[in-house]
């Protein structure tokens, strides 16, 4: 019997086949059920510390307290940055879930304007992970508490109870202590990822003395190990370790007397700086127009931003600093004292016919002075007589001695930056135009430019604080340099020239304003001291003779300047004043020194004088800055519409 | 109505199969309690449904397996209609959908498609002649009836459901005794389609889950988070776990899902391995339930039905357990009767219904011959 090449199939075989089949399956089955058994044995048991470990770095987290900084006081002990208590929202990129539902949301509880929204989208694409993107500062504690409430609905809203910085005296020490703020990316890589930078509400300085003295400051973080869900929702603190606050660090500055200069200031662009004469120590260095700290520690919106770099009075810019000017007539002292040095007889007269020939080319003075000796030229600031003299020495002598006293010297000061301007000499222009191929630029020194450089003028460029430290060296004839932080470096040394030579200076600047001279009108209002000093007029640019930038456009405009210091009989303050296009410096600057000298003296008699002129100017410095902004917002709205219609 | 059955005496219900469905179900409502951070917020509706559907599957195994066979083309049509229906709905509501909304009830007529597919291959090879099984008519109209549905699912898209779909009617295709070979040389069709379909079929999430289980690590705050979270809070458990409520994977949020697909984490973070065990051991007597009902059924139809059903549930618990384990790629299947949802709870109840029926007849007429 032949077999079918199939076998045939029956329903009993087929039955048959189903059991074995079945049974094969159910064999998998068991199989599986115990591959499944082995698996979580494997991880369950062998694996099971590595696992227990990932659990608990999954809701274990050290969360950093940050420390309250260190005040920054004055040399009165009084406060000019603390930190006041502050309900604050921050948005953490990395738990955020849906951010434009969030945004959308705390819009409407916390009534954000679309500049806080603008501001906070570039946050959110600025930060790195972790990193808080601050939403609002200084919350009403109902609003904290919407927010708060709301918190489940709101991953990667972070509400907080922390601290904000404040500064009492608002724009007026801007620029010398700067703001702090949410510290970018780069401030965060540069220290190494530091995990306190990106702990929600922690700032740190971005400017001034908050910058620089940012790590004496800072204080130690504290440390809480804390138990939280996936969402970062606090579940329990399970240790505390607390933060040590930053130290209060102690300024030389005087707070009312910094306040007194800014707004004395007034609506002018310029600077004012006063130092003890005899130690260095600076007691104001205000420069006006400035940033109100107390707002760009809260973040600087675009429009703020856009309205200061708008400002043609460069409120961004400290001008104690980072301006340089010539010097024009200020100078004068420094290179009296060369002179004197020199060997130059101070009795020895110069006849001023209004100026000065050499060669072919007359230099000007700006009067027929007649004969002039060392005192009467500069009380009269004749720039014959520093042409005459200047040119017998030549500059090569004159420029060691200006230096001395602190021109064209880079400080050693806790700031962020300073221009530090130039004295040259002939040395000096070789190295700058040795290889010049532009065969006007001369690289020899020649005596017109000794000529130039003898009036403050040509290649001299200096900054504010070194006109006020020179004229603090001659007021004590000491090596004085500038410190603004209390109890640090040693006491300035005598500097190595007569005392005599010193008195005549100081007999000159004396002049200049009770004698015969260029400020009398800025005579101080009491009988029993005097202020000396020396006015000076810095021309911006170069312009034919007899039109020497006294009105026309303000950018082409005169730099006016005044250094001075009080009493003049026995000197404990000196300083200098720069008031960018005041046309003149007994016209714009020694006024301001003036008042500012009379506030060391007699605090209420300067304030009556302020108060009349800021009525004047319409407010103190925060109410003006306030109508400016609003000025701003109005014009760029119009602006907005203009375009708007025109597109 | 000639499938009413008369009501038997309840000594025919299998009692202790109801016994571990109970047991299994009732640990579930406990790791729910626990899920829901100490709350009955799933426990209570999950007790409910519970209730209600096991009364439904015991209300189902009062008719006579002959009633099922009757009905089966039927309802798989119907089924298959509903499943046109939602496709044609996701269309139209221009976002893909997977149920149907009918007032208090979402149904997902994916869910009822694993048993109809079951019972109509079932049906099918009933019908077939023993003889012609070797034949090619043997094999395409049961492909069509798996692969039709597979399709459908496939496009809303639910790649899970569309394998179970599939793995259900298959087993039943090998239990009908189909030649060995077809299923070796799909098994080696499969090998070279499945990178193909990788790249050409699968829409990104789907390929990004696969990547993601072969490496979970690779992302483990993205997509493989939902492994590694779930591999954390199994391994922490230990042999006997953190304890009852003091699970802190699932209560602090970093395991996701931790009532529905991950129920079992949950479980495991709290229980440890003797937890697992207890319900792998657990769902092992269900499926050893379901197999002897198979083995035990003298018709084609029931036995085919049994076994098919059987496979179905295993298929759940296995693909549940071995994507929270990290064995496979996360694929969205629920533990049964453990996960918190109605749809998985009603597919499994609807398979127990139906193997109670076939097991109630066994047991009454041990050595009857079906008629057909």
């Amino acid at each position: 019997m032949k077999r079918p090449k199939l076998p045939l199939v029956t329903e009993t075989s087929q039955a048959a086949m189903f059991s074995r089949r079945a049974v094969v399956i159910g064999a998998a089955q068991a199989g599986l059920a115990a591959v499944l058994v082995g698996r979580q044995g494997y991880i369950a048991i062998a694996q099971n510390q590595r696992y227990a470990d990932m659990a608990e770095e999954n809701r274990i987290q050290m969360r950093l307290i940050p420390p309250r900084r260190g005040w920054i006081v004055d040399r009165h002990g009084h406060p000019m940055a603390v930190n006041r208590s502050d309900y604050r929202v921050d948005l953490i990129p990395d738990r955020l879930e849906d951010p434009e539902r969030v945004i959308a949301e705390l819009t409407r509880l916390l009534e954000l304007t679309p500049e806080d929204i603008d501001r906070i989208r570039r946050g959110l694409e600025a930060a790195a992970g972790f990193q808080p993107v601050p939403v609002v500062e200084h919350l009403s504690f109902e609003k904290f508490a919407a927010v708060s409430l709301r918190l489940p609905e709101l991953p990667g809203v972070s509400p907080l109870r922390a601290f904000s910085r404040y500064y009492p005296e608002g724009a007026a020490v801007g620029h010398l202590i700067g703001y702090v703020g949410t510290p970018n990316r780069e401030e965060y890589e540069a220290e190494d990822k530091n995990p306190l930078l990106i702990a929600p509400g922690f700032k740190i300085g971005k400017e001034g003395l908050e910058q620089v003295m940012e790590q004496r400051l800072r204080g130690r973080p504290g440390a809480a190990r804390v138990e939280v869900t996936a969402r970062g929702r606090l579940v329990r603190e399970l240790r505390t370790l607390p933060d040590v606050s930053g130290p209060p660090l102690r300024t030389t500055i005087d707070a009312g007397l910094q306040s007194f200069a800014a707004r004395r200031l007034g609506e002018e662009s310029g600077a004012c700086v006063v130092m003890d004469c005899h130690s260095g120590n600076l007691l104001a260095m205000a420069s006006m127009p400035a940033y109100d700290p107390n707002s760009f520690s809260d973040g600087i919106g675009h429009n703020e931003w856009e309205m200061f770099r708008a400002d043609e009075r460069k409120p961004l810019l400290n001008k104690v600093l980072n301006a340089l000017y010539p010097p024009g007539s200020t100078m004068k002292p420094s290179v009296a004292l060369a002179l004197l040095e020199a060997g130059v007889d101070p009795e020895e007269r110069v006849n001023c016919p209004g100026g000065y020939q050499l060669g072919n080319r007359f230099f000007r003075c700006l009067g027929r002075h007649g004969g002039m000796t060392l005192h009467t030229a500069i009380a009269r600031s004749c720039n014959t007589y520093f042409y005459a003299m200047g040119r017998r020495i030549g500059f090569d002598r004159i420029a060691p001695v200006a230096r001395s006293l602190g021109l064209g010297e880079k400080f050693d000061l806790p700031v962020v930056s300073q221009s530090y301007g130039t004295i040259p000499d002939s040395e000096w222009k070789r190295r700058r135009h040795g290889q010049n191929p532009e065969l006007f630029l001369r690289a020899d020194w020649t005596d017109s430019d000794t000529l130039n450089a003898s009036i403050g003028q040509g290649y001299v460029i200096l900054n504010p604080l070194q006109l006020a430290t020179m004229s603090a060296c001659i007021a004590s004839g000491k090596r004085v340099r500038p410190r603004l932080v209390e109890g640090e470096g040693t006491p300035p040394q005598d500097l190595p020239y007569d005392p005599e030579y010193f008195a005549t200076v100081r007999a000159g600047m004396d002049e200049v304003v009770n004698g015969h001279g260029t400020a009398g009108r800025s005579r101080l209002p009491f009988p029993d001291i005097r202020m000396a000093g020396k006015t000076g007029t810095a021309q911006v640019r170069r312009i034919a003779a007899g039109q020497r930038g006294q009105g026309g456009e303000r950018r082409f405009r005169d730099h006016g300047l005044f250094v001075f210091f009080a009493p003049a009989d026995r000197p404990i303050y000196a300083g200098a004043v720069v008031i960018e296009h005041g046309m003149g410096g007994s016209r714009a600057a020694a006024p301001v020194a003036k008042d500012v000298m009379t506030y060391l003296f007699d605090k209420d008699k300067a304030m009556t004088a302020l108060h009349a002129l800021e009525a004047q100017w319409g407010g103190n410095i925060a109410q003006r800055m306030e109508r400016r902004a609003q000025a701003w917002a109005a014009r760029s709205a119009t602006q907005a519409e203009d375009s708007e219609a025109a597109g | 109505m000639r499938g009413l059955h008369i009501p038997s005496p309840l000594t025919t219900l299998p009692w202790k199969m109801l016994l571990v469905v109970c047991g299994l179900t009732g640990f579930g409502l406990l790791v729910l309690y626990s899920a829901a951070g100490g709350a009955m917020t799933w426990a209570m509706p999950q007790g409910i449904r519970f209730v209600v559907f096991l009364g439904m599957a015991i209300g189902m195994s009062y008719f006579r397996p002959t009633f099922y066979k009757e009905w089966t083309f039927l309802a798989y049509a119907g089924v298959l209609v509903l499943l046109m229906l939602v496709e044609a709905m996701g269309a139209m509501g221009g976002g893909a959908q997977r149920w149907l909304d009918l007032g208090p009830i979402r149904l997902q007529p994916s869910e009822l498609m694993k048993p109809a597919v079951v019972l109509a291959v079932a049906r099918f090879y009933d019908m077939l002649p023993a003889r012609e099984i070797n034949k090619w008519m043997a094999v395409w109209p049961a492909l069509v009836l798996i692969g039709l549905p597979a399709a459908l699912v496939m496009l809303q898209p639910d790649l899970g459901t569309a394998i179970a779909v599939t793995t259900g009617g298959v087993t039943v295709m090998f239990l009908a005794g189909l030649p060995l070979r077809y299923f070796i040389g799909a098994g080696a069709a499969t090998a070279v389609a499945v990178p193909l379909a990788y790249n050409f079929v699968l829409h990104d999430y789907q390929r990004n889950r696969i990547m993601i289980f072969l490496d979970p690590e690779a992302d483990p705050l993205g997509t493989g988070y939902h492994i590694t979270q779930s591999k954390i809070a199994i391994g922490s458990g230990g042999l006997t776990g953190n304890g009852f409520l003091q699970g802190t994977q699932s209560h602090f949020a970093f395991l996701p899902e931790p009532h529905t697909d991950f129920i079992f984490a949950t479980m495991a973070e709290e229980w440890g391995l003797l937890g697992g065990l207890i319900v792998i051991f657990g769902f092992a007597l269900l499926l050893k339930w379901g197999t002897s009902v198979a083995l035990a059924s003298r018709g084609r139809f029931e036995r085919l039905t049994a076994a098919g059903l059987t496979m179905t549930i295993f298929f759940y618990v296995a693909i549940n357990l071995m994507m929270v384990m990290g064995l496979a790629p996360v694929v969205g299947i629920p533990l049964p009767l453990i996960s918190y949802g109605g749809s998985a709870m009603m597919t499994i109840m609807i398979c127990l219904g139906i193997m109670m029926s076939i097991d109630r007849q066994n047991r009454l007429d041990p050595r009857r011959r079906q008629p057909d």
